[in-house]
């Protein structure tokens, strides 16, 4: 049993379309410690999302090991979270219901579930709009309903795929603030993808650079902030901008190189 | 940490008001007055084609343009209908129970093939020509052939009915059943959910908006399917009544039938539509709050 939370080990995915195929990722190796606030960053198509369909089992590897806790991942894990970019609510469904799906499916009682919902909500801030549907509510709303669905089951690990790129940039700033307080009370192990690269520093411990075609890890650097993180402080601070310049310098080189 | 949950309350964006919350439910649920008035701004335009159409009608029977045996006017296809009111219930009565049971009927077939199809590929595969012969087949030239096989009674004009509207059913639930976003279903996956729970929880209420768009064509269908059933064969029912009409050259009879016919079909496309607000509200709203900022 190895003390960390996510082990990608080695790991490349190779896909077979009719006319060639096609790699995804190669020799990747990265490892999350338990409570860890990772940032995956990288231009489209460089197979970050494939990273995190690995973790959560969703993807097998072509090659290569991924281990959930020490436990070899095979088919879809449910000690997993997981927020894609679009919010994808069922309609139907107002916004407890949907983030109620979550315990329907894993046959949790009702009466646990409905506590630990009320709980969310008001960490999530979306009180006031528990009985709203998805049409009437706001993208960013949106997304805290799924953030809720995936935290309802106290999952060790939270699997975030560019949560917040459908929204506007005020509206993201703020759910960055939000999101790195969530964290910071769940204490969850969270991997988070993004193209933004303020976004990686604001919020992760550390940050994966992925370079594209094929997507391999470029570099990961460690973000020394405090813990404590006031946004428009941090964005000023020196050690913020000597980060967001490496990666930038970094996957930047790399496209060049290209 | 106060500051935070505070600003989380407020979105940015989301004009100042009454609270978001006001807004929400007046919009989840408009008032009758409001309600009125959407089907007013709605319905208006045509019912004023059709008042146009009637008096159309009206205006060229009246002033004789036309032969009253090709065309008979307004007044004389009421009469025949007001001289004869059991007849024509009668009759109608016949073909609605027709159209409904074939419609049902056709409803239910629909849905169970296209959740059988769903399942697989090769399933699909297999069955889709099948069901394309079925449709591309003319019904009104395999119908006598029904008369044959199962007599003059209700049984052909049902079976020719079905085949006629559960066609449309089939594609729409099919399209429905396979539009579930495919992160909503790994997201299933990770919620380890067994199949059936997938399927009556995500699956089958996703298909439900397009079911209902099939629903809708069916039911005109299936008016179309129980009448021509009559016409191959019948003592009862709104085609025999135009059959036998036409036979005796009594157009106000043959206008009549075709009225109720017509109307019949407008009642059940209603009714599915009716029903759609009833099962789907969520999505009858999110609906209608696009048709209002389109207009």
């Amino acid at each position: 049993m190895t003390g960390y939370a996510v082990e990608i080990e080695d790991v490349a995915v190779r896909f077979r379309t009719k006319k060639r195929d096609v790699t995804a990722l190669r020799d990747v190796t990265m490892r999350v410690d338990p409570g860890e606030f990772v940032a995956i960053v990288g231009p489209s198509g460089c197979g970050k999302s494939t990273l995190l369909k690995l973790s959560s089992g969703l993807l097998a590897p072509s090659s290569g090991s991924v281990r959930l806790h020490g436990e070899s991942v095979s088919g879809p894990r449910k000690d997993i979270g997981y927020v894609f970019q679009k919010a994808a609510l069922l309609e139907w469904r107002s916004a407890r219901k949907n983030i109620l799906l979550q315990a329907e499916m894993r046959g949790m009682p009702a009466r646990e579930a409905k506590a630990r919902v009320d709980e969310l909500i008001e960490m999530t801030g979306l009180t006031g709009f528990e009985d709203a549907y998805p049409h009437e509510l706001s993208g960013g709303m949106q997304q805290r309903v799924a953030l809720c669905r995936a935290l309802l089951h106290r999952p060790p690990v939270l699997l975030m795929d560019e949560p917040f790129g459908a929204l506007d940039a005020l509206t993201r700033e703020q759910m960055n603030v939000e999101l790195r307080r969530i964290w910071q009370e769940t204490k969850t192990t969270v991997l988070l993808v993004t193209h933004s690269i303020a976004e990686a520093v604001y919020l992760a411990d550390r940050v994966v650079m992925i370079t594209a075609r094929p997507g391999t890890v470029a570099g990961v650097i460690e973000v020394n902030l405090p813990k404590e993180r006031d946004y428009g402080k941090t964005m000023s601070e020196p050690e913020f901008a000597k980060a967001t310049r490496h990666i930038r310098d970094h996957l930047g080189a790399a496209a060049v190189a290209e | 940490m106060v500051t935070h949950s505070q600003s989380a309350r407020t979105e940015p964006g989301k004009p100042p008001g009454p609270g978001p919350q006001a807004g929400v439910t007046e919009r989840a649920r408009p008032g009758l007055a409001q309600r009125l008035v959407g089907f007013v701004e709605n319905a208006w335009r045509p019912i004023a084609l059709l008042v146009v159409l009637f008096f159309a009608w009206w205006a060229v029977t009246a002033a004789e343009l036309i032969e009253p045996y090709l065309v008979p006017s307004p007044g004389d296809t009421f009469d025949s209908i007001a001289s004869r009111p059991d007849y024509f219930w009668q009759h109608t009565w016949a073909t609605t129970y027709e159209t409904l049971l074939g419609f049902v009927i056709a409803a239910a077939v629909g849905v169970f093939a296209a959740v059988i199809m769903v399942q697989s590929t090769t399933v699909e595969k297999t069955l889709y020509p099948l069901l394309l012969f079925a449709q591309v087949i003319p019904k009104i030239a395999i119908a006598p052939l029904f008369v044959v096989w199962l007599g003059f009674g209700i049984g052909p004009k049902i079976v020719v009915a079905v085949l006629m509207a559960f066609f449309p059913v089939v594609i729409s639930m099919v399209t429905g059943l396979k539009s579930v976003d495919p992160e909503m279903l790994q997201l299933s996956a990770t919620m380890g959910a067994k199949p059936g729970q997938t399927f009556w929880k995500i699956r089958f209420p996703a298909s439900l908006p397009h079911l209902f768009a099939g629903l809708k064509v069916a039911a005109t269908m299936a008016v179309t399917g129980a009448v021509v059933g009559e016409f191959v064969g019948a003592d009862e029912g709104l085609g025999f009544v135009i059959l036998q009409a036409n036979g005796n050259l009594d157009t106000p009879v043959l206008f009549a039938g075709l009225l109720i016919m017509s109307l019949l079909g407008v009642l059940l496309f209603v009714l599915v539509e009716w029903l759609e607000h009833l099962v789907l509200p969520w999505h009858a709203s999110r609906r209608a709050d696009s048709s209002t900022t389109t207009m």
